[in-house]
């Protein structure tokens, strides 16, 4: 296997990753970046190209023409591993199997969407509302096609109004939040430097688009294929003819290579970091949503803290706690006004699915009381995803806690297994 | 001056025409062919996260079981849903 030491590693090349990156290489360091993504920019900046205005376009370029830093696109970390103060990382590539070795790693892995099931939810054209997002930002033509944004959270606004700029016709966004609580959010985003112009943009973008507030997905339908989708606001049912429907409840830190390096979680389920973006295990710094969902300005600040501890760059610091401050509580009312309310939110039928890739039922896993047992019994969680789909959706809707962790983190193609027989045995 | 170049990929035998910067789920939505069955009922399903985590995009891409999603289009590309591949069999 191809062996190589590097100064340091940043795990992720969204904002966070390539703000903490290039900060990084500013101190000195030589960096590699890597990400599973075929292309720089995570996933609000996916498809973007260095050059173009704004803070994407200067951070893309920055990166690509540093010479202390190496960009690593397809590159997915399968194993991780620490010893003493040395970091280890597997990759897998197209090109076969890579290990690197670092005293340094920044982990910038984001985060995954909520999936909550209901019936029907397995049909094409029920996406998730990022996903949707990702897709025509890969080349989905939506062009007239006929679209429902639902769940919850600001994500879904920026969904709408992507989509609607692609020619989508966005028919409605339903949050399953009350009005309150994102009247809460308008405000405290409004506080934030930027966030105003923002949100300006965004409701110009959404004019005429209905937002329904305490509103909640009841089920798709459709013969083989989405056809419509029936909401529940208040006491009414509605239902909508559709081609799409963009269905995430919140965002979930991405923490797997965290765990396998062995750093603490916080209670929410986040990597646990200290103001320098430390973690709990020496020589490890995260930033970004793996450190709790905060959007894009958050993971930019991060990134640049997370760089500078990680290169010695206090002096660059000085202004870091206060704005670090801001965010925080801007984080803390997130997530307070989007706090999912089962009340309001659908009960899956005996009869759905939950784990997808084993096609288990909402029916087999309601009496089970935790991960293990489930797993053993049905098989949930145990398909190629590995519980990234149904592990969120059975916290939401069992209190489980998934701790499935292991290497490695994704399917690998066979000949990379028969070429590298230790690579997994066991620690 | 941006990249015009455009690629032609073969979609389960069909030729089609994609745009630089397109993914083969893309590709693949855009002809109307939805990537993957449940291996254990035979329902039809679509791809859900669009970001590499629910691997409900994979097809076989120059025979390699890929992920559509993370799989750029390229010229020349052979691309075939499992579905197909299982038909043969
Ligand atoms: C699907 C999706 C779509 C979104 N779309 C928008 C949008 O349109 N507008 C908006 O305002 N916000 C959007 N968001 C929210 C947005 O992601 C955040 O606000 C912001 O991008 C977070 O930045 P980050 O750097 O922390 O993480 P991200 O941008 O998520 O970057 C994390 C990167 O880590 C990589 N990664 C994770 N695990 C591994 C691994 N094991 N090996 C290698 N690489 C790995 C991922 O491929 C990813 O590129 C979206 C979120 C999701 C999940
Ligand atoms: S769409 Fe989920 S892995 Fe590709």
């Amino acid at each position: 296997m191809n062996s190589e030491v590097w100064d340091a590693v940043v795990v992720g090349a969204g904002p966070a990753g390539l703000m903490a990156a290039r900060t990084a290489a500013e101190g000195g360091l030589r960096v590699l970046l890597l990400d599973a993504q075929p292309g720089a920019g995570g996933q609000i900046w996916r498809g973007a190209a260095a050059g173009q205005k704004g803070t994407a376009g200067d951070l893309l370029r920055d990166v690509a023409a540093h010479p202390g830093i190496t960009v690593l696109s397809g590159a997915e970390v399968m194993a991780a591993e620490t010893r003493e103060r040395a970091h280890t990382l597997t990759v897998t590539t197209a090109a076969g199997l890579r290990q690197i070795h670092a005293e340094r790693v920044i982990l910038a892995t984001g985060a995954n969407e909520r999936f909550l099931p209901f019936d029907g939810w397995t049909l094409p054209g029920v996406v998730g509302a990022g996903g949707l997002q990702a897709m025509s930002k890969g080349g989905l033509n939506v062009r007239g096609k006929r679209v429902v944004v639902a769940g919850s959270g600001p994500l879904l606004l920026a969904v709408a109004a992507g989509l609607r700029q692609k020619g989508a016709r966005v028919l409605a966004v339903a949050e399953q939040a009350g009005l309150t609580g994102v009247a809460a959010f308008g405000m405290a985003a409004a506080r934030l430097p930027g966030k105003s112009r923002e949100a300006s943009a965004l409701a110009a973008g959404l004019l005429g688009v209905p937002y329904w507030a305490d509103c909640a997905v009841v089920r798709a339908s459709g013969q083989n294929q989405l056809q419509s989708v029936t909401l529940r606001r208040g006491r009414r049912e509605i239902r909508l003819d559709c081609d799409y429907l963009a269905v995430g409840f919140g965002l979930v830190p991405e923490t797997r290579v965290a765990a396998l390096l062995g750093c603490a979680l916080d209670n929410t389920g986040a990597v646990r970091v200290n103001v320098w973006q430390a973690t709990s295990i020496q020589g490890v710094y995260a930033a970004g949503e793996v450190c709790g969902i905060g959007g894009v300005d958050g993971a930019l600040l991060e990134g640049f803290v997370a760089g500078c501890a990680a290169s010695g760059q206090i002096e660059r610091l000085r202004d870091a706690p206060r704005r670090a401050d801001l965010q925080r509580r801007f984080q803390r009312v997130l997530e307070r006004s989007f706090a999912l309310r089962p009340e309001r939110l659908h009960t899956p039928l005996p009869a759905t699915i939950v784990c997808r890739c084993e096609d288990v039922r909402h029916g087999e896993l309601r009496g089970f009381a935790g991960w293990t047992a489930a797993k053993l019994q049905t098989r949930c969680g145990m398909g190629v995803c590995q519980g990234r789909v149904c592990g969120p959706a059975c916290e939401t809707l069992y209190g489980w806690r998934f701790e499935g962790a292991r290497a490695p983190l994704v399917p690998l193609p066979l000949a990379q297994l028969l070429d590298e027989p230790t690579t997994l045995s066991p620690p | 001056m941006p990249e015009l170049t455009l690629a032609v990929l073969t979609l389960d035998g069909r030729r089609v025409t994609v745009a630089p910067g397109t993914t083969v789920l893309a590709a693949l939505q855009n002809a109307g062919l939805s990537p993957l069955r449940s291996s254990l009922s035979g329902e039809p399903r679509g791809a859900l996260c669009g970001m590499g985590s629910c691997y409900e995009c994979r097809a076989v891409v120059d025979g390699l079981l890929m992920r559509t999603c993370l799989t750029p289009a390229r010229d020349g590309q052979n691309v075939r849903r499992l579905l197909e591949v299982a038909r043969e069999f």
